[in-house]
């Protein structure tokens, strides 16, 4: 990273996605045709392979650092590499109309990079760049100089709390597995990210494997763990290879196995698949996955830290959780709670997403507003529409409205308002989403998911389910309204885990807020936003028109008729409003009302 | 020990018993469809759910271990609206054929709806079709009746230690089947039948027999092996028509499949009906009166006493029949004919 | 059972089931308890998921051996070899328990002396076990507070059965493992009511309750409850029956609710014998191999049209009750031997009664001290274990709390020669057959193969032989093979399963189309007379017919 000339290409799976692995062999056929390496700069020079910085639509993002002045670049092809090269890495003349603009400053200044700040620098598939950074520092601080009970203390000290979703004091779970008389324990990282559209934990272990490993050794040894899990998901590849790769390399440097630097504490750690079952998250099921078990939550009590893994005290941390704890050991736990907010501390990395312009992963410390987050980082909503709700916490989590706009995102100022962190999910709403199908679109997703064993999340949710799409097509009922109230209370309190129990909550927010537009959906039979096709009518602009065609190719029922070249026409008796004309017109002359 | 207070009545358990145990000791009573004192805790059909003092939500009593100084409510308005409201969600998904099910009147299911008084089903919907043919002679197999609450799949892994059964699928569509959903290949020892609490599993062999109306239940013990197993005979007329063991008993309702399933040889029609004569050495087995074989029984073996000795006879006695019967068999031979040429087949 | 009648005085499971699940070590030698008595099995089962280890030993892979910590596989026969082996390194090792060999046994001396030659190498060698597992299973033995001993047949049915059954029982006291609970010696019984029936005195040289009718006293006892004039002479034990009717000395029998046609070993030899008798009354349920060959059959009650008892393998007595009518003119069996029995007193046929069973019962029990306090007040509300002396007494799960039975209360070693079994194989006959039964059928399959599901699930006769052998041979399952012995033949398809050990088949005895007692050998255990049903010497070939 002292080379006089380094390129940094995003090889994160967004980046990847995007074509940076032939933009980062393009680089390198460059620099051998064009000479780079061998005349001009030789060992000076330097591709470097680097994880997700979060503005992953921007991808693929390319930094070029001269000396010790470094340009972005976004949106960069193959093609594009050979222009780089000869004007700006030869030519020293950067191009300045493929550079990021101040879009990309504003998204990043506003954040606070605890977790994600080596993440985009390090090379996330060397140790060496990892330690060049401090790297497994606070283990041999930990392990050498700390006892486990003064580590506890660190931890319930700084505030961390558990980042998966349920906000439990870290050091106080840990104090409590620590605290039973066992001859084994176990320590698992739980990476089995399984909301949709996030993506912290995957970016966290694809760009910085080793700092998870690092919070896993802290942590093994505070609560006297010799074997550890990373409980991952296989639909993660590259997440994966780079665990495994990390801690090949942690085996070889002494990190993780027998007698950690220098001590007499043994500590190893598998990795385990798991098969995409979103319940695996559940820190029950996960235990009955890794034991070969069907991933089915088990009652608590007894609690894994009491009781988990084959029987044994077993912690389950989240992959953030874990990131965060060299930094804690490091700069101490006064340092960490001085940021966030009263009772959440620390930062909280966030999957941005949605109708908003720059979508991607952020970090921002707790309790910064919600506008903030929008307006600021995220930049406003996309096509100047306004502004609807903002659904966090994941398929289990609650829409927040825009009467909430300046809440604090924290534990408790989400769940405040029916909403709640979960991993760290995001997701803006506009003017043109439905609430109603927002709701019915998360519960699609959790009774899909449902493990099946407990009887409201089994039953519960299918029939939340069909009530929501019996609504959103037009079949809704004088008194869902109140029978989706009632049953999304009862699957919420009577359920075995938390699959169930926050399942209804996108129901009961949406319910809480945007009633009206149950209400418009059943007594009117009209959806407000205009999505869901069964309530609305087709109809083509005349003067719109160009008799194209197009829309009566489109119509599979043949309800659009028309002369070439003239106005068409749709025969609303024959339509089943499945949209595919409003698709294909190409004028904008069919609407929907 | 520990002090408890369930329902404004005070009790002391030992340490490890949970708030479902406790309550049944104060015989009160808290609905459950996957619960067996047999088995592990399953927490899963979320009835036994209490309301606990301190406690943010209802807990399921099952799996809750009391604790010193617990305050627990097992009825309340919001515990009876979860409860049926989850009773509901089973019966929009169950066959509504109590009628000619064969676990009628001796289903949870069916006698939780009735005390819960569900009649309409706010929320009646889609409804599983999972039911496929299986070959085995024992297990009827009714999947669409099936709750889910895991006492078969347990008491295969826990109890008989084969673990025949598992599920597949999530969410609605999830389903206890064996692996692959082939067809059951197990010992047919019927321990899931007997703690299925709806018509999901039953006995093959109980199909179209009487359910209550004339069935008589007798205490009885198996006629296999030297396990000793208590059994209840369920009869019908003459007919043997199922037979099941309680929970009380020193098996604790544990069978296996001759002591289950095997019981149909007693009404065979290849039963011996009537005394049999060969009245001549070389001729056939003729049927007789009970006065004539008694006669012949008598003079035949007085003539060889008679004529060889009480030694020249001997008894063989049998160690499947009754005590009594043996006792008397044994002291015929010694009393009346005056020989000790007595013995059963113990040795084999 | 007279092994152990002679080592502490009565024979029977000293323990009882229950106490199974709290054994932390278990020994289950020549008892597949999983498919022969699934119930007890279900006890060895809780036993070992709450921690408790678990020795198998037994020549084939019997479903057990799947819960099994260790598993010895013996070559068939060796069984007291292994055992002594095991205790040579109990010894070896210091885990034997001096402090109960000093108190409650005798003979100790003579048996230690007798062990020396039975290294773990030796026992190796004899019984193909490593002799680091036989190590094993001594330091697991050896080491538990509570360990049981199970066994059955598969310990028994030798020629050498009691000198089995002492190695079982020197085992347990070597380390004290008997006279208290949750361990112990204990048979595992075939039938529903093998106990009750000895009990009951069914055995040709002991009255009621185990009362030898040698010791003088007895004759006179039962003769003052029974009238009439009693026999001081033991009678013949039923094993031996087969030669006395071929001798022509037994002319006459009665033969009730069993089938030894089908069961005895060596049946061809059996048939002979019964169809020599003069006159023989058979009363059963079923027209049985054996009832075919009467000349008086009595139509019987099955268990669900009677009432009475059984005493289970933990010495359990329990009540039988009546649920349904006989059918046609079939008649309840106590009333049938009742009515035989005045009958003949009388010289002319006595009118039919039905007797009161309790009535029964309740004079047995004035006969037997040991089940005196038991009557059917007591067990109409529960069970009882015996020995149970006294009205208000519990009941007894384990014997020999204080004492041994035997004359001076202690229980003794004996020592235990290696004995081979009577018939090896040879060029001739090279493989050995053992036989024995398979979960889905009861003995000579009177009544499970008349049921129409167990049938279905278990149709047909098969021989159980190992992949090599099967290779050797060029058979396939579901392929005919001929078995043979110098005793007899049968067809029956082949079940190619690594089950068996090479060199080694087991054919289940269930099955009257295929006999496998045809094949076996009616070889005798000189002091129990017991048949050698588990080890014969047999030929095997593709049957091509």
């Amino acid at each position: 990273m002292n080379s006089e000339i380094t390129v940094n290409v995003c090889l994160g799976t967004g980046g990847i996605a995007a074509g940076s692995e032939m933009v980062m062999e393009e680089f390198r056929k460059e620099f051998e045709t064009a000479g780079v390496k061998n005349a001009k700069f030789g060992d000076r020079c330097k591709i470097h392979k680097v994880g997700c910085r979060g503005f992953c639509a921007r991808d693929v993002l390319v930094d070029v650092s001269v000396g010790d002045k470094t340009w972005t670049y976004q949106y960069i092809q193959p093609e594009m590499v050979k222009r780089i090269v000869k004007d700006h890495v030869l030519g020293r003349q950067p191009i300045t109309e493929w550079l990021v603009g101040d879009d990309y400053h504003t998204f990043h200044d506003n954040q606070k990079k605890v977790i994600l700040g080596d993440l985009g620098k390090i090379d996330p598939e060397s140790i060496e760049e990892y330690v060049a950074v401090a790297g497994y520092t606070a283990a041999r601080k930990a392990l050498t100089q700390m006892t486990p009970a003064e580590i506890i203390e660190t931890m319930k000290k700084s505030g961390l709390r558990g980042r998966g979703g349920a906000g439990f004091p870290t050091g106080l779970k840990w104090s409590f597995c620590a605290a039973n008389e066992s001859d084994d324990r176990y320590i698992i990282c739980n990476a089995d990210e399984g909301d949709p559209g996030a993506f912290m934990d995957r970016s966290v272990v694809e760009g910085n494997p080793h700092a998870v490993l690092e919070g896993m050794i802290i942590g093994a040894y505070a609560i006297g763990a010799t074997h550890g899990y990373v409980y991952i998901r296989a639909e993660y590849p590259l997440a994966v290879n780079r665990l495994n790769m990390a801690l090949e390399q942690a085996k070889e440097k002494g990190f993780l196995g027998k007698k950690l630097f220098g001590t007499s504490f043994d500590f190893d750690i598998k990795v385990k698949l798991g098969a995409g079952a979103f319940v695996c998250g559940e820190e029950t099921a996960l235990i009955a996955s890794i034991e070969g078990e069907r991933g089915m939550p088990r009652a608590k009590p007894p609690f894994p830290a009491n009781k988990g893994l084959w029987g044994k005290p077993t912690i389950i941390n989240n992959v953030e959780t874990l990131a965060n704890i060299p930094a804690i050991i490091n700069r101490g736990a006064e340092w960490f709670a001085s940021i966030g907010s009263e009772k959440s501390k620390g930062t909280k990395v966030i999957a941005l997403t949605g109708k908003i312009r720059n979508t991607g992963l952020i970090e921002i410390p707790m309790g910064t507003p919600l506008k903030d987050i929008i307006f600021n980082i995220g930049g406003g909503i996309e096509g100047d529409k306004l502004f609807k709700a903002v659904q966090t916490g994941g398929p289990s989590g609650g829409c927040i409205p825009q009467q909430h706009i300046d809440l604090p995102v924290d534990y408790e100022g989400l769940k405040s308002v029916g909403s709640m962190m979960g991993s760290g999910g995001m997701v803006v709403l506009d003017e043109t989403d439905c609430m109603v199908n927002i709701s019915k679109f998360f519960l699609e997703f959790t009774q899909a998911e449902s493990c099946g064993k407990c009887v409201p999340c089994r039953i519960g949710t299918k029939r939340l389910l069909e009530i929501l799409t019996r609504i959103t097509e037009g079949n809704g009922r004088k008194g869902d309204i109140e029978l989706l109230q009632e049953l999304a209370e009862d699957v919420r309190d009577s359920s075995l885990c938390g699959l169930g129990m926050s399942a209804p909550n996108p129901v009961l927010s949406t319910l809480k807020y945007f009633r009206h537009e149950y209400e418009a959906h059943i007594n009117q039979k009209k959806c407000p936003a205009k999505v869901c096709n069964k309530l609305l009518t087709f109809f083509i602009r005349e003067d719109m028109c160009v008799g194209c065609g197009m829309c009566a190719k489109a119509c599979s029922v043949a309800a659009i008729t028309g002369e070439k070249k003239k106005p068409h026409h749709i025969d609303s008796s024959l339509c089943i409003k499945c949209g595919s004309c409003f698709d294909a017109c190409k004028f904008s002359a069919v609407l929907k009302e | 020990m520990i002090h408890l207070t369930i329902d404004d009545k005070s009790i002391e358990v030992p340490a490890g018993t949970t708030v479902l145990e406790a309550a049944r000791q104060l015989d009160i009573d808290i609905p459950t469809l996957c619960y067996d004192s047999r088995l592990k805790p399953y927490g899963a059909c979320r009835l036994c759910i209490v309301e606990i003092a301190g406690f943010p939500k209802p807990v399921t009593s099952c799996t809750t271990p009391a604790a010193d100084n617990m305050v627990v409510r097992t009825n309340s308005a919001l515990l009876h609206r979860l409860r049926k409201t989850t009773i509901e969600l089973l019966l929009s998904d169950h066959p509504n054929d109590c009628m000619v099910c064969v676990r009628s009147g001796d289903c949870t299911l069916q006698e939780l709806a009735y005390l819960y008084d569900v009649r309409e089903n706010r929320f009646s919907g889609g409804m599983r079709d999972h039911n496929r043919p299986d070959a085995n002679p024992f297990i009827q197999r009714d999947q669409n009746k099936c709750v889910m609450c895991g006492l078969c799949v347990r008491v295969c892994e826990e109890v008989q230690g084969v673990g025949a059964i598992g599920y597949s699928n999530r969410g609605f569509e999830a389903k206890v089947c064996p692996p692959f959903e082939k067809d059951l290949n197990c010992e047919f020892c019927g321990q899931c039948v007997s703690v299925c609490p709806t018509g999901a599993l039953s006995g093959k062999m109980w199909a179209g027999q009487p359910r209550q109306e004339g069935v008589k239940l007798t205490d009885s013990t198996c006629t296999y092996c030297g396990c000793g197993c208590n059994i209840t005979l369920h009869s019908h007329g003459d007919r043997l028509i199922r037979v099941s063991s309680k929970k009380t008993s020193h098996n604790r309702g544990w069978l296996c499949v001759k002591g289950r399933f095997g019981y149909d040889f007693v009404n065979r029609g290849d039963r011996l009906t009537t005394p049999l004569i060969r009245r001549e050495k070389g001729g056939a087995l003729e049927p007789a009166s009970w006065d004539e074989a008694v006669q012949f029984v008598v003079t035949r073996m007085a003539g060889i006493k008679e004529k060889h000795g009480p030694d020249a006879l001997a008894g063989l006695a049998s160690a499947r029949c009754t005590n009594e019967e043996n006792y008397l068999f044994q002291k015929f031979f010694r009393s009346v004919i005056g020989t000790n040429n007595i013995d059963h087949c113990a040795r084999y | 059972m007279a092994g152990l009648a002679a080592k502490f005085g009565s024979g029977a499971m000293t323990n009882s089931v229950a106490e199974i699940a709290e054994n932390d070590a278990l020994l289950v030698i020549g008892s597949n308890t999983t498919e022969n008595h699934p119930i007890i099995g279900l006890r060895m089962k809780e036993a070992v998921a709450k921690g408790a280890r678990l020795i198998v030993a037994d020549p084939r892979r019997i479903p057990l051996v799947k819960f099994a910590t260790l598993w010895l596989r013996q070559k068939p026969g060796t069984d007291a070899v292994l055992l002594n082996a095991i205790m040579h390194v109990i010894l070896e090792e210091g885990l034997e328990d001096r402090d109960f060999i000093t108190r409650r046994t005798e003979a100790f001396e003579e048996f230690e002396a007798s062990l020396a030659p039975f290294t773990a190498e030796f026992g190796a060698e004899a019984t193909g076990v490593p002799a680091e597992d036989i190590r094993k299973a001594a330091r697991i033995f050896g080491s538990a507070v509570n360990a049981g001993i199970y066994y059955a047949m598969g310990i028994t049915q030798h020629s050498m059965g009691t000198n089995n059954v002492h190695a079982v029982g020197n085992l347990a006291m070597l380390t004290g493992n008997v006279g208290k609970r949750a361990a112990g010696v204990n048979p595992l019984r075939g039938q529903n009511n093998v106990q009750g029936a000895c009990d009951m005195g069914c055995l040709p040289n002991v009255y009621p309750g185990y009362q030898s009718v040698a010791i003088p006293g007895m004759q006179q006892k039962f003769e003052a409850a029974w009238g009439g004039t009693l026999s001081g002479k033991p009678g013949l034990p039923a094993t031996e029956m087969t030669g006395a009717m071929l001798a022509g000395s037994l002319k006459g029998m009665y033969v009730f609710g069993e089938n030894p046609a089908l069961s005895d070993p060596n049946t061809s030899h059996s048939l002979k014998a019964f169809k020599n008798l003069e006159f023989l009354v058979v009363q059963d349920i079923f027209l049985t191999e054996t009832a075919e060959l009467a000349d008086v059959v009595l139509p019987g009650s099955s268990f669900a049209e009677k009432n009475g008892t059984f005493t289970s393998s933990e010495r359990r007595i329990q009540r039988v009750r009546q649920a349904i009518a006989s059918p046609g003119e079939a008649r309840n069996d106590l009333a049938i031997i009742d009515q035989i029995y005045r009958s003949f007193a009388a010289g002319s046929v006595a009118e039919y009664r039905l007797p009161d069973a309790a009535a029964v019962f309740e004079e047995a029990a004035s006969l037997w001290p040991e089940i005196a306090g038991v009557n059917y007040q007591r067990l109409d509300k529960d069970s009882i274990c015996w020995p149970c002396p006294a009205p208000d007494h519990p009941g007894t799960p384990f014997l020999f709390k204080a004492m041994f039975s035997r004359e001076g209360g202690r229980a003794l070693f004996t020592a235990v020669p290696q004995v081979l079994s009577d018939e090896l194989p040879d060029e001739q006959y090279p493989f050995v057959l053992t036989t024995g039964r398979e979960l889905f059928h009861y003995h000579t399959g009177t009544m499970t193969r008349r049921s129409a599901g167990l049938n279905a699930v278990a149709p047909e006769a098969f021989v159980e032989i190992n992949p090599v052998d099967a290779d050797g041979l060029g058979v396939h399952s579901g392929e005919s093979l001929r078995v043979t012995s110098r005793r007899g033949m049968i067809d029956l398809k082949a079940r190619v399963s690594g089950i068996v050990p090479p060199q080694v088949v087991f054919i289940p005895f269930h099955y009257r189309e295929a006999a496998a007692n045809l094949l076996t050998n009616d070889a005798m255990d000189p002091v129990c007379r017991i048949m050698e049903a588990k080890v014969c010497a047999v030929r095997i070939e593709k049957n091509m017919s």
